[in-house]
């Protein structure tokens, strides 16, 4: 089995686009998505972001640590959310993405982790 | 507690490593992993492939398009990532710091809206 | 072959290792990699093989079964490697992991109709998360067994790019585990589509580009290769009707230039047309369309049937082909097929009606478009408008054949 990274990418600024019934179906299907994919073993985590405005960057890689506002990406599309699923192969993948893109109406991009 | 998502970015610009350096940040983060788990901080990790390995699956229409490569093209990629869950910013910071230079890249450091809490999923 | 009645001489001999090694590649390839569980060593292993057969065979002679012999030699080649490698444990467990799943292999381990390794080859080459020029590229270079310097010749392209795009794919297909198996029966229909996309753009590249410079290799040939064998592995009516769509084109090849300038179908000399591509694509159109399934492919290698019937432009079946452009709006909606249905209601009603059918689409930047209107116009008298049209559908043309004719055309207005 591999894990694959289902990040959802979108522009938090056209939110507002979005109507509350809209939203509430989004979330609910999602949620329905999310109990069938922890039923059927797929589900290893899974979770959404607040704002791209509340990340803070941490560079320690010189041992001085110096930490700004964030997001590292001043870039009109941020990760909104993501899961981290275990599939046999890219198009078991493929095909958990599809339904994850279905239940929260936005693309989702698929990739997956090293092996260990 | 917070769960927070500790993105390891690939920025191009960074010293370069030598292979030794390299091996020691793999080590080094090892270290930090092992570290993070005996704290209870840890949720998940896990280190991508590069983005060339990457699709896109968009079936917001119903019409299930797939394409190659990732979402967005940019100089920079998330490299990989830790879920951790801290007390409040400044925990999570002060974890992303040590973790920042045991992988020696920058960490972006973003909390969770809400987590997905499912029966059994944490057994 | 030795002692053959007429001796092949070394032209030809090199010549048939050649066609043989274009033939068999698909399939070496593709066993290897089911065994191996590794596309770089399979190709690796299927390149040394064929140095091999380079050495031996003009000597020894081609055996019986090259395919058979080119796989074998391939496969000890294999072996040999993963021998000498250090990681010689990792990778010969894995190995025989593989061989042994294939000696184990009941009948449920293929989910897809048809078990020949070259069909697994052509899903995963043809896999819809590869971006389509590379999709393209794979295909050639595993299946078609075309060397990296001929594929990027025949697309024009530097030869570093086309060694990326092959690379990476191979990359993706490790990395992210683009599975070596047909799909699904739910799933074979919509990846099959993909399949063919790839193969028709391989001909069209050919088809738009022989232009008579002789020095790239034929992407036409290789095309039609590719979709023959693909038709004696699996049954669609679809796939049918594309090998009878690109043998009813290939068929007219000879007749499209004269003196490097494009000849238009009405104006080509039939009797250069290839009877024997003929008679295969009409059998093909025939037997398709008897199973009554028609899409696209088909209904456009039925109109190229139609055309091809006519022993003369004047004898032309144009109702026929009106009809045929009907199904295939109706199958294929597309402004591009009203376009070329316009063409056909030019003969039967007119150009004044064709020229309304023709206006009212949105194509100002696909330059048949133009041409069309050009045409109409000129046949309508209408001598200003059409040299207007012309010099809109030359601005938007590269191809040097079709801008001489097009030139040529403006200036016998």
């Amino acid at each position: 089995m591999t894990q694959y990274l289902l990040s959802v990418i979108h522009d938090w600024d056209a939110l507002g686009d979005t109507t509350p019934e809209e939203m509430q179906e989004m979330f609910e299907a999602t949620g329905r998505f999310n109990e069938e994919i922890e039923a059927s073993g797929h589900w290893v985590f899974g979770g959404g972001l607040e704002h791209p405005s509340t990340a803070t960057v941490v560079d320690g890689a010189k041992g001085a640590n110096v930490v700004s506002d964030g997001p590292y990406l001043e870039a009109k599309e941020h990760l909104g959310g993501f899961w981290v699923i275990e599939a046999a192969d890219l198009d078991e993948a493929i095909e958990l993405g599809r339904r994850a893109s279905a239940a929260c109406a936005r693309a989702v991009e698929v990739r997956p982790f090293q092996s260990e | 507690m917070t769960q927070y998502l500790l993105s390891v970015i690939h920025a191009p610009g960074l010293p370069h490593l030598t292979e030794d350096e390299i091996q020691q940040s793999f080590v080094d983060t090892g270290a930090f992993n092992d570290e993070i788990v005996a704290s209870g901080h840890f949720v998940f990790a896990g280190g991508l492939e590069p983005v060339t390995a990457a699709s896109v699956v968009d079936n917001t229409q119903g019409a299930n398009v797939i394409t190659d490569g990732p979402y967005v093209e940019t100089k920079e990629a998330l490299g990989g990532f830790w879920v951790i869950e801290a007390a409040d910013l400044d925990e999570a910071r002060a974890i992303a710091a040590r973790g920042s230079f045991a992988c020696k890249n920058i960490v972006e450091v973003r909390p969770f809206q809400g987590v997905v809490e499912l029966e059994g999923a944490r057994a | 072959m030795t002692g053959s009645p007429s001796e092949p001489g070394p032209a030809d001999l090199s010549a048939r290792i050649t066609e043989i090694v274009r033939t068999e590649h698909g399939r070496v390839v593709a066993t290897l990699i089911r065994r191996l569980g590794d596309i770089d060593l399979a190709e690796d292993a299927a390149a040394e093989a064929l140095l091999t057969a380079l050495e031996r065979w003009p000597g020894d002679g081609i055996p019986p079964n090259p395919g058979a012999w080119l796989t074998r030699t391939a496969g000890n080649k294999a072996i040999d490697r993963i021998r000498r490698e250090s990681k010689r444990d990792a990778k010969h467990a894995e190995a025989t992991m593989l061989m042994d799943a294939h000696q184990n292999d009941g009948p449920h381990e293929d989910t897809g109709p048809v078990t020949d390794d070259r069909l697994r080859l052509v899903f995963t080459c043809c896999h819809p998360a590869l971006a389509l020029d590379n999709r393209v590229a794979l295909t050639l270079r595993l299946l078609g067994g075309l060397t990296v310097a001929e594929i990027a010749n025949a697309f024009l392209v530097p030869e570093t790019t086309m060694a990326q795009r092959i690379t990476r794919s191979k990359q993706k297909i490790k990395a992210a585990k683009i599975p070596y198996r047909v799909p699904r029966e739910e799933d074979l229909l919509t990846r099959l589509g993909g399949v063919m996309t790839v193969l028709y753009l391989i001909f069209n590249e050919g088809y738009l580009a022989s232009s008579g410079t002789g020095v790239r290799v034929d992407l036409c040939t290789e095309a039609i290769r590719l979709t023959r064998q693909l038709t004696g592995l699996i049954e669609d009516p679809e796939l049918g009707g594309l090998l009878a769509l690109m043998l009813l084109t290939e068929a007219r090849r000879e007749a499209r230039f004269v003196d490097g300038a494009l000849v238009t179908l009405e104006h080509q000399d039939r009797s250069q047309w290839d009877p024997t591509l003929i008679d295969e694509g009409h059998t093909l159109v025939r037997r398709c369309l008897a199973i009554n399934r028609p899409g696209p492919y088909q209904l456009q290698a039925a109109i190229n049937a139609v055309h091809t019937d006519a022993l003369d432009v004047s004898m032309t079946d144009w109702s026929q082909i009106v009809q045929l452009y009907d199904q295939l709006l109706v199958v294929q909606p597309s402004p591009v097929v009203e376009l070329n249905r316009a063409v056909a209601v030019a003969e039967l009603d007119g150009p004044e009606v064709a020229l309304a059918i023709t206006e009212r689409l949105d194509l100002s930047t696909y330059h048949p478009w133009h041409v069309t209107r050009a045409e109409l116009l000129r046949r309508l008298g209408r001598t200003g408008d059409a040299t207007a049209a012309y010099d809109d559908a030359l601005a938007l043309v590269e191809n040097q054949a079709e801008r001489t004719h097009l030139l040529r055309r403006r200036d016998s207005l």
